[in-house]
Parts: C-alpha cells; sequence; structure tokens
C-alpha cells in the first residue's frame, strides 16, 4: 500500500517535471500589483491569452505580491515582460541591459495623481494641495507606486519644503490604490493619493461613496504606465520577437481588454519618454 | 512580597511596559473597527470554500513546504546539534535563527525568485539553528549511566546510536513533531510575500474585504492543524517525506548567475560598489543608523516590551480558562477552543486581520502578539495546574487563584515567558513589513527601493538585536534559576 503510494507520487513527481521542461519557451509575463488582486488576475489573463494567440507562442501572466517582487522577477529573467509603473519601469531597465519601454497607454503620457480626502476634513476641491492637510493622517499607496508614492511625495515636498512625516501626524502606505481609496473612504486615514485612472474606474462602476470620500487637488500630469521588455528576448524566444510582442501590444482593441487597464489604446513608447520619472525619483532619493 | 527576585523581576519588566506605553503609537485609527470586526466574524461564520480554484492546491503546497522545510532543517539541526560544544557553531545557529523565516524568504527570493528553494531554504535554514539548540540540550539531559556500562572499544557512533538516542527517543520525536506544527504556521505566512502557500490567498481575500473567503481559509487550517494527531502517523512519515519535494511546485528554474549577482553585486553597500572605497562607507553607514536602524531598534524594543508584559498578563488571566480547578467541562472546552485558536494563528496573521481592521498604529501588533503567545503559555501552565493537587479544604475561586495556583506555576510561567523574549523580538520586526515602524518596515522600504545592501545590514543588525535579547533572557532565567523546556 505505502509502496503503491510512493510509486504514484513518484509518477506524479517526474510528470510534473517533464512538464516544467515542455514549457521551458513560455513567455512569461507580470505587472506591478497596484489594484485589487482578482481584478488584475482577470486582466491579464485576458492579454496572456491574446499574446498567446497573436505570437502564436505560449504566454502566461504571474501575480506578485509587491512591485519589487515583479521588477526582480524582470530582473532575474524569470519573466521577460512586464506592465510597470513608471517608477518601477525606470528602476527595472536600469537594472537590465538592453531592456526597453515598447508600448504605453494612450492616457500614460499624461497620468495624474488625485489627493482624496475624507469629509470629516471638510477639505473641498483646490488648484493646488490645501496647506490645511498638514496635521492630517495621510496614506500612500505602495512604497514603489509611481502615483501612489513617487509623485505625491514630490508634490508634498514641493508645497511644505519638508517630508511627508513632518507634514503630516501619521504616514502610512496602504499597499494600492483600491485600498488607498477604501482607507480614506472609511476614514481610517484623512488623506490620501491615488492613481487617477483607479479612481475614475471606480466612479463609474459606482463603488466610492462620494459623500464620505472626495479628490481635493489634481497634480499635473507626467509618464506612467508602460510595457516593458527585457533586451534579451529575440535571442530566445527568436528573432524579431520584441517587435512581434509590440505590434500584438499597438495592435490590441479588444474594447473590454483596454476598458481593464482601463486605456483608450497602446501606442509606442520609448525609455527616454520616463527620464522625467527618474530625476524626480533621484531628487527625492528613491534611486541612488 | 518584594524581597522575592522573581516579583521585583516581575515589577521591573511592568515599570518598562508602562513607560514604553508613554512612547508607543497606540490608537485604533479605522472609524468603524468594530462594523469591520463583525464582518469580518460574520465571514467566519459563513465561510466560502469555493471561492478560489488555487485554495486546495495551496493547502496542499503549504504542507509540503512545512515538510520538506522542517525535515531538511530536522536532519541539518540534528547534525549540528552533535557538534554544538563548539563556540563558533553556536555562534553560527544562535545567527541563523535570530533571522526570521520570512526575511529569509525575501533574501532568497531576490536571486531565487519563486523556485520552490526560496521557500524550503526560508523554513530548513532558521529551524537548523533551532533545532541544534533544542536537540543538543536534550542530548546532554540523557542519562550518562548506560555509556558507561559499555564494554571498552566501543566506537563513540554505537555509542551515541545506543545509549544516547534511546534514552532521548520520546522527547526528540515530541519537539520535532512540535516543530512541524510550527513549520506549517511558518509555510502559510510565507504565501504573504508570494510563495504559493495558504498566506498568499489569504493576503487576497483579506486586502480586498472577502471575508467569507479568508474566513474559509482559516478554518481549513486550523482544521489541518488541530488534525495533525490524525494524520501524520509515524507509518505514514516516509510517504509524506518522500512525496513532499514533488507537491512544492513548478516556480521557474534558478538562474546561478543572479545568486552570483546577488553576493557580488547587490549586498555590497553602494560606496563600495561605487569605488568610494571606505570614505565612502562611514558617512553610509551613519545615515542609515540614524535615519533608519535607530528610530527602527527603538519601536522594535519598546513595541517588544509592551509585546511581552501583554502576553504575560493575558496568560495569567487565560490558563484557569483549561484548569481543572474552576468550573464546569462548558468552559473548559470553549477555553480550549479559544487557546488553540489562538496559539494555531501565526501572530503574523492576527496581526495582519487587526491591521485591517484597527488601522495603522502598534495596538494591532501588541494584541496579536499577545493573543498568540498567550495562547500558547497559557495552555503549558493550564495544563500544568492540572497536575497540582490541592488539599480538599483548599480555598475555592479567586483566593484559589491568586494564593494556591498563581504562586506554584509562577515560576515556570517567567521562565516560558523569557524563553519567548527572544521569540517576540523577532516577530515584532517581522512584523514591520505590514506598517508599523518596526525594524522590518525598514528592511522592506529597502527592498521596495532595490537597496539590498541597506536591507541587509538591517537585517544584520535585527539578527544582532535577537541575540542580545536572547542572552539576556537566558541570564535572567539563569539569575531566578528559572527551567524551562523550549516551545516555538
Amino acid at each position: 500500500m505505502t509502496h503503491n503510494l510512493i510509486r504514484k507520487l513518484l509518477i506524479i513527481g517526474l510528470c510534473s517535471l517533464f512538464a516544467a521542461t515542455a514549457s521551458a519557451q513560455t513567455f512569461i509575463f507580470t505587472a506591478i500589483p497596484d489594484e485589487d488582486e482578482t481584478k488584475l488576475v482577470e486582466r491579464f489573463r485576458g492579454i496572456a491569452d491574446y499574446l498567446s494567440e497573436e505570437l502564436d507562442a505560449d504566454v502566461k501572466y504571474i501575480p506578485v505580491k509587491s512591485y519589487a517582487a515583479a521588477v526582480s522577477a524582470f530582473r532575474n529573467n524569470q519573466v521577460q515582460l512586464a506592465w510597470f509603473g513608471g517608477l518601477s519601469g525606470v528602476q527595472a531597465r536600469s537594472l537590465v541591459p538592453g531592456s526597453q519601454a515598447i508600448a504605453q497607454g494612450t492616457e500614460d503620457q499624461a497620468f495624474y495623481v488625485y489627493f482624496i480626502a475624507h469629509e470629516s476634513t471638510g477639505l473641498d476641491r483646490a488648484d493646488s494641495l490645501p496647506q490645511e492637510v498638514r496635521g492630517k493622517t495621510f496614506t500612500f499607496g505602495s512604497k514603489g507606486s509611481t502615483s501612489g508614492r513617487l509623485i505625491p511625495e514630490y508634490h508634498i515636498r514641493e508645497t511644505f519644503g519638508e517630508a511627508p512625516e513632518d507634514v503630516f501626524s501619521r504616514v502610512g502606505y496602504s499597499g494600492n490604490h483600491t485600498r488607498t481609496l477604501r482607507l480614506v473612504e472609511s476614514g481610517t486615514y484623512e488623506v490620501g493619493a491615488m492613481n487617477f485612472a483607479v479612481w475614475e474606474k471606480e466612479l463609474e462602476n459606482e463603488n466610492i461613496d462620494t459623500d464620505a470620500v472626495k479628490v481635493i487637488w489634481k497634480t499635473p500630469g507626467f509618464p506612467n504606465y508602460q510595457w516593458s521588455i527585457r533586451g534579451d528576448v529575440d535571442e530566445n524566444y527568436g528573432e524579431g520577437f520584441t517587435d512581434r510582442v509590440r505590434e500584438a501590444l499597438l495592435s490590441l482593441d479588444d474594447p473590454e481588454l483596454l476598458e481593464s487597464f482601463p486605456r483608450s489604446a497602446f501606442i509606442p513608447a520609448s525609455n527616454d519618454d520616463y527620464e522625467p520619472i527618474r530625476k524626480v525619483a533621484k531628487e527625492i532619493g528613491i534611486i541612488d | 512580597m518584594l524581597s522575592y527576585p522573581t516579583v521585583r523581576t516581575s515589577l521591573i519588566f511592568l515599570a518598562i511596559a508602562l513607560v514604553g506605553l508613554l512612547f508607543a503609537d497606540i490608537a485604533i485609527t479605522a472609524n468603524n473597527p468594530w462594523r469591520d470586526l463583525g464582518n469580518f466574524f460574520l465571514g467566519v461564520l459563513t465561510p466560502n470554500f469555493f471561492s478560489s480554484e488555487g485554495l486546495l492546491t495551496a493547502l496542499l503546497r503549504t504542507v509540503a513546504f512545512a515538510f520538506v522545510g522542517v525535515t531538511v532543517g530536522g536532519i541539518c539541526g540534528f547534525l549540528l546539534a552533535l557538534v554544538y560544544r563548539f563556540l563558533p557553531v553556536r555562534i553560527f545557529c544562535a545567527f541563523i535563527r535570530a533571522i526570521h523565516e520570512l526575511f529569509w524568504a525575501l533574501i532568497f527570493l531576490q536571486f531565487f525568485g519563486f523556485h520552490p528553494l526560496t521557500g524550503v531554504l526560508a523554513i530548513a535554514i532558521p529551524y537548523s539553528g533551532i533545532f541544534a539548540k533544542v536537540y543538543s540540550e536534550i542530548l546532554e539531559e540523557a542519562d550518562p549511566e548506560p555509556g558507561r556500562l559499555l564494554p571498552p572499544g566501543t566506537g563513540t557512533i554505537t555509542a551515541f546510536l545506543y545509549t544516547k538516542i534511546p534514552d532521548c527517543w520520546i522527547q526528540l520525536r515530541t519537539y520535532t513533531a512540535y516543530r512541524l506544527e510550527c513549520g506549517l504556521r511558518s509555510s502559510a505566512i510565507l504565501g504573504f510575500v508570494g510563495l504559493p502557500t495558504l498566506g498568499f490567498y489569504l493576503e487576497t481575500s483579506f486586502s480586498q474585504g472577502m471575508y467569507s473567503d479568508a474566513g474559509a481559509m482559516l478554518i481549513l487550517f486550523y482544521v489541518l492543524i488541530a488534525t495533525i494527531p490524525l494524520w501524520v502517523k509515524p507509518k505514514l512519515l516516509p510517504v509524506y517525506i518522500l512525496g513532499a519535494p514533488f507537491f512544492l511546485g513548478d516556480g521557474f528554474p534558478i538562474v546561478w548567475g543572479n545568486v552570483e549577482r546577488f553576493f557580488t553585486q547587490d549586498i555590497v553597500p553602494s560606496p563600495l560598489r561605487d569605488g568610494e572605497g571606505l570614505a565612502g562607507l562611514i558617512p553610509w553607514l551613519n545615515e542609515l543608523m540614524v535615519e533608519q536602524a535607530l528610530p527602527g531598534i527603538w519601536n522594535t524594543v519598546i513595541l517588544t516590551q509592551i509585546a511581552l508584559v501583554a502576553t504575560g498578563i493575558l496568560t495569567l488571566l487565560a490558563f484557569p480558562l483549561i484548569s481543572n480547578h474552576f468550573g464546569g467541562p462548558i468552559r473548559r472546552t470553549s477555553g480550549h477552543v479559544f487557546l488553540v485558536i489562538a496559539r494555531s494563528t501565526p501572530e503574523y496573521i492576527l496581526a495582519y486581520i487587526l491591521l485591517q481592521l484597527w488601522g495603522p498604529s502598534m495596538l494591532p501588533a501588541v494584541v496579536a502578539l499577545a493573543l498568540h503567545n498567550g495562547g500558547i503559555i497559557g495552555h503549558l501552565i493550564g495544563r500544568q495546574t492540572n497536575t497540582i493537587r490541592l488539599r480538599s479544604d483548599a480555598p475555592q475561586g479567586f483566593n484559589r487563584y491568586s494564593w494556591e495556583l498563581v504562586p506554584r506555576v509562577y515560576r515556570s510561567f517567567l521562565a516560558f515567558l523569557f524563553y519567548r523574549w527572544e521569540i517576540i523580538m523577532r516577530e515584532t520586526a517581522i512584523l514591520g513589513i505590514l506598517g508599523i515602524y518596526t525594524l522590518g518596515f525598514y528592511v522592506d522600504s529597502a527592498i521596495q527601493s532595490i537597496r539590498f545592501d541597506q536591507a541587509m545590514v538591517l537585517i544584520l543588525i535585527t539578527a544582532m538585536l535577537n541575540i542580545g535579547v536572547d542572552i539576556l533572557g537566558r541570564y535572567i532565567r539563569r539569575k531566578l534559576a528559572l527551567q524551562t523546556m523550549p516551545t516555538c
């Protein structure tokens, strides 16, 4: 009985080993976990199916738990393509020689951050970051986020000339944009900063209690999300593979898939587009 | 009463914790924490077992990682225990067990990525250090008499196998089985950093407020732990141990270049990497100490001291729940259920849940640490009171508690508490990953900004702090002549 079990287990194990070798050339991508995971998995499984068909290759999406994990997976060649934010893209490409930004959403050329506040603060929408936010509790999104951390921190420092920890009575990192929204909506934090696209999508889906939380300031635009691909992809997946991936992304016109991002279309991008992000990150000391 | 050293020590620690409270950030910041807590309990009462297709796989992986990790850790730990009398070995073991499983996982993730080896080593390495220490303590206490009766010329190995092992076998087995339970907990929380175990799905459903899904996972986890005696049988062990490696999942192939890069570039302090030499290293270290390490150490120590005293108080309140000296079977049964849940839930998961519900501050961490550790010590002390026989005319109720039982168990209570001091500190540091400003917060921040050199220095500092507290705890236990058996 025991031996039988062991034999069965060995067979299963061997099979899974073979399965692993057979799929060694799977093209794998990931994405920064900037929203609720369920939504991300749904969205990127759709992208994986689309790319599999377009590229005639086995394409797989793996979810990760942090922005840094996405960057590390890209750096370690465990994923070859990634949907990064502005900052994580700059970090990842500086670590992988030859890697390039190949596509961004139309909206990513000029992306915005919304500063949002709980109704108890009495704050209203203004043309600049209101001085009254001083002394309130505040939450960023993820520590490695562009619209959840980098850009808000930059504007806080610009406005107050101080670090966020000195401006606010409590500074937290919610983890992602949906979470920031929920925490400010429930009053756990009084003020927060989040990705405008996530806000607009949630608003459209009537998932926001607008009596409890409102936008108090919209930042100036900055370049954000992009698809980045490793430099050695052509070598490992065949000549011209990078171009084919780019083509496939640019010609993506499935309205449902685009809506899930939400982006109206994907357009070409280059590493240089993200130079402003690199400069800001360097200025406030997030990268060396 | 003040003339008793145990009482004096307790009061000193109580005073430290009270002073700590003045500096600690204790608050409920959520607007409606009780509604959320209510929703959570509602979720546990209405579990949804069919939420995620991956749930059963995750459970399987949790068990597989625990088995492989604990087996490897057990074997290495046993070998280390044989040479534990050498100081370098002891220092090495103290060092590897001073670093928490999650920190090990975060380190290995950087170069092995999502390969099963990451999870296995994250459990096996710290467990080797713990096994080495405890096994050596058990072996040391073996009766030396049988060894003296052996004929001259008996080989060392033969002597060891025929005299020491039989004498210690039961303790070794009990402790290893106990460690397996700890391994299941460790394995589950590894999911929080991305490994395919239960924590992965628990984090997902919790952060999205899907409490029925989360409730189902917690229930499955409790059932898994509570039924260990049913499914972990000596005869089945070889099957589990041989089979487990095949259920770790595929992950991704290891690229050895990444490993080399990590050790030769990533963790080299950036001034050295950029060729600034020692002149650049001093300001770099200085900045790291002032801006990250010192605030991290301060918060870690304060939180540890408060949590330690809270654990003590909770233990003293909880042990009567399962003690035979009070009340009837209903209270004892519910007491058992409460303590089993409290001690089976990893403090990391408890803290995560409470942080989600109450908002960020040290309070959720203190409550989580006190519940988990108080659950463990309360269970042990409660069981100990059941072996005490009181006179038939002994007082009843509160007098029985305060004048008969507490004085009798107080020494072992303190022994357990000081034994767990270091464990509480190790957990406190790791809870920083959840957003409390302890050392783990700064380690996580360094990793999130891809500064592994800073992360490594901070992890080393955390390890040193743990070793320091371990030494202090042992010193106090020796001073007070307290003896204890190990807990995890």
